[in-house]
């Protein structure tokens, strides 16, 4: 089947119903060996002991977090560039599933910054952005939410992520630079340059675990919002004809 | 250009005018600050040391209030979808609009600035930090605003929206306006690194948000 | 395997991240669900997309 054929919205449906048990079953397996490996075979971290273990979730939905914004980004310019109506859809769910992550991987970062940092939040840089990258996704969201035309909000909501897609590296830096002026100098660094080969490779299963974890979600959430706008269409059709008829 | 020139005439006598809003912003940057020794206390020592970060929250906040105007007054009466028929591109007819906005609502603001200064104790040096900053900063937070106004126009929601949407992008600027304030009273780094990045916002400012600006109202009007 | 003397941080970790990504699921199969059922019932009533509709 020629790749040109997967922007055919029903055919693009076909391939997802049978790709979507497979990639159920990888995410269950990838992950469970992963936890495995994270809880059972990975050693403690000689400095953090077993918080380190919340590592293994922590940085790869912080990947995720801003993995999700790359693709509401490319799929941003799918709906301006070609005003593709699956490029509309994929950034729609995108946004839900990008903020989950995102939250996670603050929920996550704060409960391992209790125990490390004796608090629960800290004006890390990292933690920072990660906060400010969930501010902007929540907004995303409330953009698709407040329109009721579906290709209205889409263009939208495409100029917004890439606004942002522009603002992010500048949030970052500034943001980086603005930590190294406030910087106490007692706060203990996560993660960093040099992480132990022994925690690197359950960290390196966790991340394909919850990439195909977001790949999953995402075709499933496309799956039914396809359904939805099909659903919206025949609604409008229905009312149509029936105000045809009455007059 | 002399449409762009008559279109900035145009802006600003009308925000001038009774009903403008362009003293509301003003009001509000005066409201906020006396508000703030209430909450914190009036001790004198503690408001010179985060007295340029006030002004600049306030200021912040204050150019938000008013940016609802911006677009939404003309989108009502029609005279946007003038503006988008005419010759000018609408890159430029909206840079022309934010650029009359900005010296009705944002230049109040930063001459205000150091009046305000002297309540929250701040001596000379202090207050010619926070003014040059706010001069060099506020643009910046009218273009990245003109690009939430559009979105609202184009959306057909306005309010509250629009400041949820502008605020996290305007924390670059904020960060960089209130080091290089404080730079300049307490350092220790000189004043001009962050002063100039805070110059560099402003300039990508103008460029990024005329252009995104248009595109959404491009596209809320189809 | 001992966890040391922060478990519940590290068990809480992952009980977050495990309730977001079920409340995830949760969502997007009952979302799917709702829309199959739904359009199910308006193809009972006979109206359908024009592609699918048969030749009159």
């Amino acid at each position: 089947m020629p790749l040109i054929d997967l922007a055919n919205p029903t055919r693009f449906l076909r391939l997802v119903e049978r790709l979507l048990p497979w990639l159920a079953g990888a995410v269950t397996l990838v992950i469970a060996i992963g936890i495995y490996q994270a809880f059972f075979v990975a050693p403690d971290d000689y400095q953090q002991g077993a918080t380190v273990k919340i590592m293994f979730i922590h940085v790869p939905s912080a990947w995720l977090s801003m993995f999700g914004w790359a693709v509401m980004s490319i799929a941003a310019l799918g709906t301006l560039v070609w005003r593709h109506p699956l490029a509309d859809v994929t950034a729609k769910v995108a946004a839900p599933i990008g903020a989950a992550f995102t939250f996670i991987c603050l929920a996550t970062g704060s409960l391992w910054g209790r125990p490390m940092w004796g608090t629960y939040w800290v004006w890390d840089a990292r933690l920072t952005s990660v906060l400010v990258l969930f501010l902007m996704y929540l907004g995303v969201i409330l953009v698709w939410r407040t329109v009721e035309d579906p290709s209205r909000a889409a263009r939208a909501a495409a100029i917004l992520t890439l606004v942002g897609a522009i603002n992010l590296p500048i949030i970052k830096f500034s943001v980086d630079w603005w930590n190294t002026l406030h910087q106490p100098a007692s706060v203990f660094r996560i993660s960093g340059p040099s992480i132990h080969p022994a925690l690197l490779f359950p960290l390196a299963i966790m991340a394909i675990g919850f990439v195909l974890l977001y790949v999953t979600l995402l075709l499933a959430a496309i799956r039914t919002e396809i359904l939805r706008r099909r659903l919206r269409i025949l609604q409008l059709m229905q009312a149509e004809s029936a105000t045809s008829s009455r007059s | 250009m002399r449409a762009l020139a008559a279109l900035i005439a145009r802006d600003m006598r009308f925000a001038l005018r009774v009903g403008g809003g362009a003293l509301v912003a003003l009001l509000f940057f005066l409201t906020v600050v006396t508000l703030t020794p209430f909450a914190l206390g009036p001790d004198l020592a503690l408001l010179a040391r985060i007295g340029p970060a006030i002004l600049w929250l306030g200021a912040l906040l204050s150019s938000l209030l008013a940016l609802d105007r911006l677009l939404s007054v003309d989108h009502d009466d029609g005279s946007l979808d003038l503006i988008l028929m005419a010759e000018t591109p609408l890159e430029l007819a909206l840079a022309a609009k934010a650029i009359a906005h900005w010296l009705t609502t944002g230049l109040p603001l930063v001459v205000a600035a150091p009046v305000l200064g002297l309540f929250l104790n701040l001596d000379f040096s202090a207050s010619a930090a926070v003014l040059l900053t706010l001069l060099a900063g506020t643009p910046a937070l009218t273009f990245i605003g003109l690009i939430g106004a559009a979105l609202t126009v184009a959306l057909r929601r306005g309010g509250l929206l629009l400041s949820v949407l502008v605020l996290p992008l305007t924390i670059p600027v904020l960060i960089f306006g209130v080091a290089a304030s404080n730079a300049a009273i307490v350092g220790p780094m000189p004043f001009g690194a962050p002063f100039t990045i805070l110059c560099a916002l402003t300039l990508i400012s103008f460029v990024v948000g005329p252009f995104a600006a248009a595109a959404a109202i491009k596209s809320g009007l189809e | 395997m001992s966890l040391g003397p922060h478990a519940a941080f590290i068990v809480a970790a992952y009980a977050v991240a495990a309730l977001v990504v079920t409340v995830l699921v949760a969502w997007i199969v009952a979302d799917y669900r709702i829309q199959k059922q739904r359009l199910a019932n308006l193809e009972a009533h006979g109206i359908t997309r024009r592609s699918t509709r048969p030749e009159r």
